[in-house]
């Protein structure tokens, strides 16, 4: 059991309020999942790429990678710290940066490149993470949020979602995947590169690997319904928007909630019930097997 | 029940859902509202009186199950098991349900105004469902005894490896599941229906429906035993 929450706002009016409300419906998932909390927050685009990371050790000396991979790849890089979280931001090329922290920074997991996404994740009850790496502070356009309890990999900051592998795009599972090892297999030979034992990674992974073959989004969750072996609802995070699918028998529950101001989708209906204007939401359960997307993109 | 008490409000932002359950569960007979449901999950259940709960708002899972003689109204939607386990009385669910709506149901009668998702019906045992709109794939799985009426379309799998379970649907059936077959709409069936949807309120003409069964290809039945069900 996990619970997955995701936010998608219509139009600028809740921006200021989109960290506070994916907190609210953190909350809610808290008895599904009380080992580790993440989520991925989407902004704007500024023309600057995103890193988000978090430290293993809790001593990373993130300047000192900034200033190795600023000169490794003839980048100017703004280290932000956030508890044992860190933000770069440059411009330049998000997935070097990401491979050189990869093979360069053993003590760093790196949680996500973008222009518009920022990922955090935690060991812990959802409001303790929330409050220690300033959910309820953030604005932005849309968000992904995840509250975990383990079962296919150890429960470490690491394994915790939201995954993400390629650029902008990031996945919340629950469920598992029994075809994850031979997936991963199969991935690495494609040049993915994977931090975790983690099946959601997996997932992450084989998106992110579609999606650079020149896949839409909706393409590669088609992909995703015939390659994957197991049970799922995935919310999915892109730079534009957010799509949820379920496996073709339903294991896993979900619930989708849209008014003229937003959509939000969560495992379960009271991790809804709070948001503004709910009682004006026209509320249903997606099917089996349908991918259901909303996107910023014109 | 010849005495009727006036509407107790039982406001969940101030007690607790044990607190609210408990009420109901000692309460011999009268009207109540629990308000401010917000998806919370096992709203009044395990009542043995005749009393009157309606639920203002949304319910999460396993609302109203293991009820005996009460009847429940959710006004809004349901979630995963609603009545679960009914040995009798009535829940009425004026929106959608999730999946498993009414499974294990020994008896009593569950109305859904909407549509449910999966595995509505899963193992009933006596219960009696009708559903406004459609259910999901897998609906009426292994059941047992009990009546399923749909207004509107079954998913995929109907009554897969059905018992002695009757159901009735008015709309497509996307596929019946295994050992389930269209049966004969006989008159006692058909009088049967009629008095259902009576019962649940709902406006549909018997003659509308097809009915389903099972095969009996796998299970052992012997029709000697057929009382028994």
């Amino acid at each position: 059991m996990c619970g997955i929450v995701g936010l998608y706002l219509k139009n600028t009016v809740l921006a200021p309020e989109l960290g506070r409300l994916t907190a609210l419906m953190l909350h809610e998932m808290a008895a599904r999942g009380p080992d580790s909390t993440g989520f991925a927050v989407y902004g704007p685009p500024d023309g600057m790429t995103r890193l988000s990371a978090v430290s293993r050790t809790g001593r990373t000396d993130w300047d000192a990678y900034a200033r190795e991979l600023g000169r490794a790849l003839d980048i100017e890089i703004a280290v932000e710290t956030l508890a044992d979280h860190a933000l770069l931001r440059f411009s330049g090329d998000g997935q070097a940066a990401r491979h050189w922290l990869i093979a360069h920074a053993p003590d760093v997991s790196v949680l996500s490149v973008g222009e518009a996404i920022t990922l955090c994740k935690g060991l812990g009850d959802p409001d303790e993470v929330a409050q220690r790496l300033g959910l309820a502070q953030r604005r932005g356009t849309h968000a992904i949020a995840h509250t975990r309890m383990a079962t296919e990999s150890a429960v470490t900051t690491e394994g915790s979602h939201p995954f993400s592998t390629g650029a902008d795009t990031c996945l919340v599972h629950n469920g598992s995947l029994s075809n994850h090892n031979r997936l991963r297999a199969r991935l690495r030979r494609q040049g993915e590169t994977f931090q975790t034992e983690n099946d959601s990674e997996v997932a992450a992974g084989y998106l992110a690997w579609r999606m650079r073959e020149g896949d839409s989004l909706d393409e590669a969750i088609a992909g995703a319904l015939r390659d994957f072996d197991g049970f799922y609802t995935f919310a999915i995070g892109t730079a534009q928007g957010f799509a949820v699918v379920r496996d073709p028998i339903a294991c896993k529950p979900a619930v989708i909630a849209e008014t003229d101001e937003w959509v939000a989708m969560s495992s379960e209906f009271r991790a809804i019930a709070r948001l503004p204007g709910v009682e004006h939401a026209e509320i249903w359960e997606p099917e089996p097997a349908r991918i259901y997307a909303w996107s910023h993109a014109a | 029940m010849s005495e009727v008490m006036s509407n107790t409000d039982l406001d969940l932002a101030t007690l607790s859902r044990r607190e609210a359950n408990a009420t109901l569960q000692a309460a011999q007979a009268g009207a109540f509202r629990l308000l401010g449901p917000n998806g919370a999950h096992a709203l009044a259940c395990g009542l043995m009186h005749p009393i009157e709960v309606t639920i203002e708002g949304h319910a999460g899972y396993y609302a109203a199950g293991a009820n005996k003689e009460a009847a429940v109204t959710i006004r809004g939607n349901a979630g995963t098991g609603v009545a679960e386990n009914l040995m009798s009385g009535r829940v009425r669910v004026t929106g959608n349900a999730s999946q498993s709506a009414g499974a294990t149901g020994h008896g009593g009668l569950l109305v859904i105004e909407g549509d449910t998702a999966a595995r509505c019906g899963i193992s009933m045992k006596g219960i009696d469902i009708v559903v406004g709109g459609s259910v999901g794939h897998m609906s009426a799985f292994m059941g047992q005894a009990g009546r399923l009426v749909v207004l509107g379309d079954a998913g995929a799998d109907l009554g897969d490896s059905i018992y002695e379970a009757e159901l009735f649907v008015r709309g497509r059936v996307a596929s019946l599941g295994a050992d389930c077959e269209e049966k004969e709409m006989t008159e006692a069936a058909r009088d049967g229906l009629a008095a259902l949807l009576e019962a649940a309120g709902m406006d549909a003409d018997p003659a509308q429906f097809r009915r389903y069964g099972s095969a009996r290809r796998l299970y052992h039945f012997t029709i000697d035993n057929a009382d028994a069900y």
